[in-house]
């Protein structure tokens, strides 16, 4: 099977889309797959936290890509996960450090190593985030339901358009559906009006993400969360299986079942 | 669309086309923009060309070699617009202009194509998404949505088939006849010539609506009714 190369990215900062390469890599390479993540977020590197990995990095990207090592050496082995690989970014370069057709040339050679290449893109539409798209076959775009995170993903979308890689597809992540149920945060179907692209996940808010990522242990890990169930969904979904979306209303207290059985929603 | 097409941005000005090109190699870009005038050569006939071409740093056999081409298909290459210095002194060189938006006033009365006008439009079946501008001396029909963060600015009339969420400025010359109208009406900004209204009360029925300047020289919007 050929290595699909998927790159996450999102338009606006903080909506998870890091969490979202860490929880998908352990996801995919829990299930068996081969995976290398790649960092693309030169300067402000933090995949390596949440994989719990940072100790362990000698060389980066930039360094394979400025020839200081061979590529072999920039691959951090997961302490868990024996078929799951991290290519970290640099801490003290910027994003002029590397070029799209550095990036091209660099995912090249990891397709003959792993079944799934994971690029996280920095935020933003500007050099770091063409890098990062650049030797994609296929884009997740990843939003927020708020008003500002839904307007960059469509801005994001647009330049996907327009540079060829499709529309992508879209993760909702912390979607809270007591909130939504009380009319307070848009909806996954209010999302995906505005943005008419294929939804591949959704989310729900949970407490175990943030907790995950501070101790270094993606969610997806533990089969107990909903939000890891999720992502073993979209992970699951990527390797081409018809998996239903998850019922995330069962989350609501037993009181707001009764009223909405009683048809009060 | 295909790939090489959308390298390239078209845009109408009041004396000519404005394309805009990228920063990807210069050689797919000519081949694109070539094959995009190809593939419309009605279009782009008699056009006066302006090329943005962002910040390529091209030599004088490069710039010759595309007002060549250009010219085999009847388009005048008027302007080289550039963020690099040297594409700049190269276009001058060639008796270019770098600056677009002051045209020469013997030249404004000149349209791109032979009666481009009023009544010409400009028809997008997509939908315009958050960070594109779409301006146009004529009218504009889009099938398609317009999403908040997407703007039109349009000499003419501008129809929307789908839902209208974004800025909008119908009758930008002055006109103050024009009319926006979409299925699903509740722009963002709504503007008619000089006058402006900020975001419409959101709609709760989606039926077609139709705005225009009303007697009392106010924006109104009101349902569509056939007939």
């Amino acid at each position: 099977m050929p290595a699909q190369v998927i790159t996450i990215t999102s338009g606006k900062g903080g909506v998870g889309k890091t969490t979202a390469v860490a929880n998908l890599a352990v996801a995919l390479a829990s299930d068996g797959a081969r995976v290398v993540c790649v960092d693309g977020d030169i300067g402000l590197r933090n995949l390596d936290v949440i994989l719990g990995l940072e100790n362990r990095i000698v060389y980066d990207i930039v360094d394979v890509i400025e020839g200081r090592c061979r590529l072999k050496q920039a691959m951090i082995k997961d302490k868990r996960l024996p078929n799951l690989h991290l290519i970290p970014a640099a801490q003290t370069r910027d994003k002029n450090a590397v070029s799209a057709s550095d990036m091209n040339r660099l995912v090249k050679d990891l397709r003959s190593e792993c079944e799934f290449v994971l690029i996280d893109s920095p935020a933003g539409i500007e050099r770091g985030f063409k890098n990062a798209i650049a030797p994609a076959d296929r884009v997740l775009v990843v939003t927020n339901p708020e008003v500002s995170a839904v307007r960059d993903a469509d801005r994001v979308i647009g330049i996907l358009e327009a540079e060829g890689k499709g529309p992508g597809s879209l993760i909702i992540n912390r979607l809270n559906p007591a909130l939504v149920r009380r009319q307070e945060m848009l909806s996954a179907d209010d999302v995906l009006d505005l943005l008419a692209i294929e939804l591949i996940g959704i989310v729900p808010e949970d407490e175990g993400v943030l907790i995950g990522s501070n101790r270094g242990a993606p969610v997806a890990l533990d089969p107990k969360s909903k939000a890891g169930q999720a992502f073993r969904n979209i992970a699951a979904r990527l390797k081409g299986q018809d998996v239903p979306f998850l019922d995330l209303d069962t989350s609501s207290s037993l009181w707001e079942r009764i009223q909405k059985l009683a048809g009060r929603r | 669309m295909n790939e090489t097409n959308s390298l390239i941005q078209i845009k109408g000005l009041r004396d000519g086309l404005l394309v805009s090109l990228n920063d990807a190699p210069w050689d797919e870009q000519l081949s694109a923009l070539l094959s995009h005038v190809d593939a419309q050569p009605a279009f782009f006939q008699g056009a006066r060309l302006a090329l943005d071409v962002a910040s390529q740093v091209l030599k004088v056999d490069d710039l010759v070699a595309l007002r060549d081409h250009l010219s085999e298909r009847g388009i005048f290459l008027w302007a080289v617009i550039s963020e690099s210095p040297t594409t700049q002194q190269t276009a001058q060189l060639l008796g270019l202009a770098t600056r677009v938006g002051k045209p020469r006033p013997e030249e404004t009365r000149q349209f791109a194509i032979e009666g481009l006008g009023e009544e010409t439009a400009l028809f997008l079946d997509r939908t315009l998404r958050s960070g594109v501008r779409i301006e146009f001396p004529g009218h504009v029909v889009i099938l398609g949505d317009v999403n908040p963060g997407a703007e039109v600015v349009a000499d003419g009339n501008i129809i929307v088939w789908g839902r209208l969420r974004g800025t909008v400025h119908a009758g930008a010359n002055g006109n103050r006849k024009a009319v926006v109208c979409a299925l699903e009406f509740s722009p963002m900004q709504l503007r008619i010539a000089d006058q402006t209204s900020a975001a419409m009360r959101p709609q709760t029925q989606t039926k077609p609506q139709i705005a225009r300047i009303n007697q009392f020289g106010s924006l109104q919007a009101e349902n569509w009714s056939p007939g």
